[in-house]
Order: C-alpha cells, then sequence, then structure tokens
C-alpha cells in the first residue's frame, strides 16, 4: 500500500472541502478502501478519517420512514429492532452479507459505494486492461472467466457485478439518497456501465452521503431477502432477491409487489416487469413462476455467467413463494 | 521523505506511544512496532479473521483499520485476555479442553471472534455458532472443535463460572 497523508476530520464541512481535492479518498469503515489500496486498485494521496464525526451514525425509524446515518454500521442497523421490524429485508440484507467483523466496521454508506469484486478489476498488476480502473484500456473480463459476471445492465466495456445486498433491498423499496446538499433516489443513484463504468454513482467530488432514508410501506413490512450463493455463509450472492408485497383487503390479491435483484447485475437491479406481472393477480406457483422468468428480459450471457440467466428467476420464485406463504396469500 | 504521525493508542488498558506512517494498520502497529504478536497476520485483506482484535469491546479486523483510526479508542488483543495472574480467559479454556486447533495459527482471531460472539449473544446453536464465526477461516479444517469449544464456553458463561471450575465439578 502506497503511503498517504492522514486527516481526521473534525467536521462534515472539513470532509466535502476536503474531498474536492483530486487524489483525497474519505475513510469510513475502511473494508473497502484499505482492501483496494493494498489490491493496488487505489492509491489515495489523503486520506480523510470521517469516523470520529459526530451525529452521522444514527438510526431513527417513525411512522413515515427509517433515517440511517451514514456512519451507522452495518450490523447495529441489521439488529435494530424497529428496522427489523419494519423493513425485515433491509435487516436480512445486512445479516447476510460479510462476516461478523466485517459488519462491525463497514458503514452504510461506504456499504453502498463498495467497489465490484471482478478480480480482473482488484489485480491491475496481472490484468492492466481494466475501462472501470483505467478508462479505454479495455476489459479483461470480457473473454475471461465470468462465472460471477452480471448478465444485466452490462455493456462492451463493462461486465462487473454490482456486489452488495443492502443496496438491493433499498432499491426495492424506494430509499432516497441524502447527500446534504441534494436527496437522490436509490435507484437513480446507481449507473449502469455504459461507456463511463469508471462512474458508478452520481456521486460528484466533494460530495458525500450523510445518511439515508426508507420510506415505510405496507409492502417493505412483509418482507424478506434471499440470497443463494456458493458458501452458506460469508459470500456475496450469486443472485440475489429483495421481495415485499402488499395486499388487496381480501389478503389474497397483489396490491404491490416489490422486487429487486443482486449478483446478477451491473446495479441493483428493480425487476420492474415482474411487479406488473404479478400486480392484481392472485399468487399460485405457477403465476410465480411464469411472471419470475421475466426478471431476465434483455440479459446477456458471457458463458461462465450463464447459469445466473437460470438460477435468478428460480431465486425470485422462491422469495415470492415464500413471502406469500407466510402471509396466507399461497393461491 | 517518510512522513510520520504520533499516535497514542490504548492497548489491553495500557497506554502505547509510536510514531508510524500513516498508511500503518493496527494489525502492523501491534506486530511491528509493539511486539504484540499475538494477533496474526493471515491474508491481509480482511478475508480469513486471523487478525480479529476488540476495538470499543466490539471484534473487527485489525487488517484492515488504519492505526490513526483507532486513537481515542479501547483496543484488546489476544495478549489481554488474560487476568493478569494468568488464569485463561473461559474462551482460552475451552479451546484447549476441546483441541480446537491444530497448527494455531488462527487461533488467536478465532479466540477473539468468539469471546465476541458468545458476548453479542449469538452462540445459541450450533448453526448460530457456525454462522457469526464465519469470518474466521481456518485451513486445518478444526471447526467441529472449534464450534465445540465455543458452545462450551458460551454455557459456562451462561452458568457464571469458569470453565476451570466446570471441569473441577465434572
Amino acid at each position: 500500500m502506497r503511503d498517504f497523508s492522514y486527516l481526521r476530520a473534525s467536521s462534515a464541512e472539513e470532509a466535502r472541502n476536503a474531498a474536492l481535492q483530486a487524489g483525497t479518498a474519505l475513510l469510513a469503515g475502511g473494508t473497502t478502501l484499505l482492501d483496494l489500496a493494498k489490491c493496488g486498485v487505489t492509491e489515495p494521496e489523503t486520506v480523510v478519517d470521517i469516523t470520529h464525526l459526530a451525529g452521522l451514525g444514527e438510526i431513527a425509524v417513525d411512522a413515515t420512514g427509517a433515517t440511517i446515518g451514514a456512519l451507522a454500521r452495518m450490523g447495529d442497523v441489521a439488529d435494530h429492532k424497529d428496522i427489523r421490524s419494519a423493513f425485515p429485508a433491509v435487516s436480512e440484507s445486512l445479516s447476510l452479507a460479510a462476516s461478523a467483523q466485517l459488519r462491525n466496521m463497514a458503514t452504510i454508506g461506504g456499504n453502498l459505494l463498495q467497489r465490484t469484486r471482478c478480480p480482473y478489476f482488484r489485480d491491475p498488476g496481472t490484468f492492466p486492461a481494466c475501462n472501470k480502473r483505467n478508462p479505454g484500456s479495455g476489459c479483461s473480463a470480457i473473454g475471461g472467466v465470468t462465472r460471477n459476471h452480471a448478465v444485466l445492465g452490462t455493456s462492451e466495456t463493462c461486465i462487473a457485478t454490482y456486489p452488495g445486498d443492502l443496496a438491493v433491498a433499498l432499491v426495492a423499496f424506494d430509499a432516497v439518497v441524502d447527500l446534504g446538499d441534494r436527496k437522490v433516489a436509490i435507484d437513480e443513484f446507481f449507473l449502469t456501465p455504459g461507456n463511463t463504468p469508471d462512474r458508478e454513482t452520481v456521486l460528484e467530488r466533494g460530495e458525500m452521503i450523510t445518511s439515508i432514508s426508507i420510506p415505510v410501506s405496507s409492502a417493505a413490512k412483509n418482507s424478506t431477502y434471499l440470497k443463494v450463493r456458493d458458501r452458506q455463509s460469508y459470500e456475496f450472492a450469486a443472485a440475489s432477491a429483495a421481495v415485499g408485497i402488499e395486499l388487496e383487503e381480501d389478503g389474497k390479491t397483489v396490491c404491490d409487489i416489490r422486487i429487486a435483484l443482486g449478483g446478477v447485475a451491473t446495479k441493483p437491479w428493480r425487476a420492474h416487469a415482474v411487479e406488473r406481472a404479478l400486480v392484481g393477480k392472485l399468487l399460485d406457483a405457477e403465476t410465480i413462476e411464469k411472471a419470475s422468468r421475466l426478471a431476465m428480459e434483455g440479459a446477456v450471457s458471457h458463458g461462465g455467467n450463464q447459469y445466473k440467466i437460470d438460477l435468478a428467476p428460480r431465486v425470485v420464485a422462491r422469495a415470492i413463494l415464500t413471502m406469500a406463504q407466510t402471509m396466507g396469500a399461497l393461491a | 521523505m517518510t512522513r510520520t504521525i504520533h499516535l497514542s493508542l490504548d492497548i489491553n488498558g495500557r497506554q502505547h506511544e509510536l510514531d508510524v506512517e500513516p498508511r500503518v494498520t493496527l494489525l502492523d502497529a501491534l506486530r511491528e512496532h509493539l511486539a504484540l504478536t499475538g494477533t496474526k497476520k493471515g491474508c491481509d485483506q480482511g478475508q480469513c479473521g486471523a487478525c480479529t482484535c476488540h476495538v470499543d469491546g466490539k471484534r473487527v479486523l485489525s487488517c484492515l483499520t488504519l492505526a490513526a483510526q483507532v486513537e481515542g479508542r479501547q483496543i484488546t488483543t489476544i495478549e489481554g485476555l488474560a487476568t493478569e495472574n494468568g488464569d485463561l480467559h473461559p474462551v482460552q479454556a475451552a479451546f484447549i479442553e476441546q483441541d480446537a486447533f491444530q497448527c494455531g495459527y488462527c487461533t488467536p482471531g478465532q479466540i477473539m471472534s468468539a469471546v465476541a460472539c458468545i458476548r453479542e449473544g449469538h452462540a445459541g446453536s450450533d448453526a448460530e455458532i457456525r454462522e457469526y464465526m464465519s469470518g474466521n477461516l481456518c485451513r486445518c479444517g478444526a471447526y467441529n472443535s472449534i464450534v465445540a469449544a465455543v458452545r462450551e464456553a458460551a454455557h459456562a458463561t451462561a452458568n457464571g463460572a469458569t470453565v476451570k471450575e466446570k471441569a473441577e465439578v465434572a
């Protein structure tokens, strides 16, 4: 890891001002920044430590929604009683992610900004070509080993998967990212690679996530996060789904359903087509399975990741079935 | 020219003064600057758990923590678990009792993680222990004995007795 200068920010203002300088990185939990600095993927000249700032780690839940400070730790949010009760999928997405140690370190703001696990991106010594790391240099993953690469939202310049779980649940329930001077809907916060895979979010230099808010909804209250992976624990998703359901007064007909996918796309992926196919419907296994297949509309295989196109709809279907069963609405 | 910063770290209840480059991790500060080599460097990338320490009572990975970040926090390492007179912590005793290691390299991290796992209330069943200890890898594959040790120590802690006392009763 290249050396850098260290600044301990005493206010959010000081941190933002420092971050206006090129080569400056904000340090929160450190689990992405220090990891990538050791890999040689990022070489900051100045690291601004924001972990000593007060007031940015609060978790507040009321009748309208939850506000989670950017410096709240993953583990604290996962275990928060009111988050678990009003947003089960959010809590589950966090407790199924990483390890207990990493969840004690990583912050909510940093979690959203975690970088892809694409092995070509993470290894600049062996693979100089990476459009995300070095725009215009090419993509080593295309034509390489693609088992963990994305099938949705890809471009000819990049097929790297967005690795996170939390953001998938947040996209399903229309969370909003607060950047201090502006608020951005979470679905618009993340960008697909297009021709600029180096640009992953709308965050501008000098901006910092201050909090995330999630509106209360019946679908968020009746939600679950299903994560399928190569190992039972401490592994990124092969495919995952956040699902939330609101039923009509008859307790059977779908009034509102939210579905988002992880592990298969270049950004947290809202499955609007599946949602549209199920609103107004009764939930029986055949209807669920048929609708779930729409999650892969536009999917592109690169060979090694073909299995995700088969797997992801099954994960979606299983998550919907589980929720329907829990709610007593399975026809 | 190397820039260094002065840090004052609270480790195992003692204040330590050191001058380090800003990039020095807590792990390297412990091992290379303070001769506290009980904390092990495995992958050095946050994947294996060998470097697990406690910061303000919570288990974290010292390889992905800057030493500068934890100034003003209370750090506990494996060296800080036993009492002054050498009595082992119940989790240390349980690891010996259950032979929960082979080469021993992951053991300090396993023990620091297990102490926190029990304190968090996440040692209620073998499945829960396996889930909440999944951030600590053991290349020798001593997992069954590790789970047994955590289970035994959790039981002893719940009963308010040390493992040693329990063994004597038995």
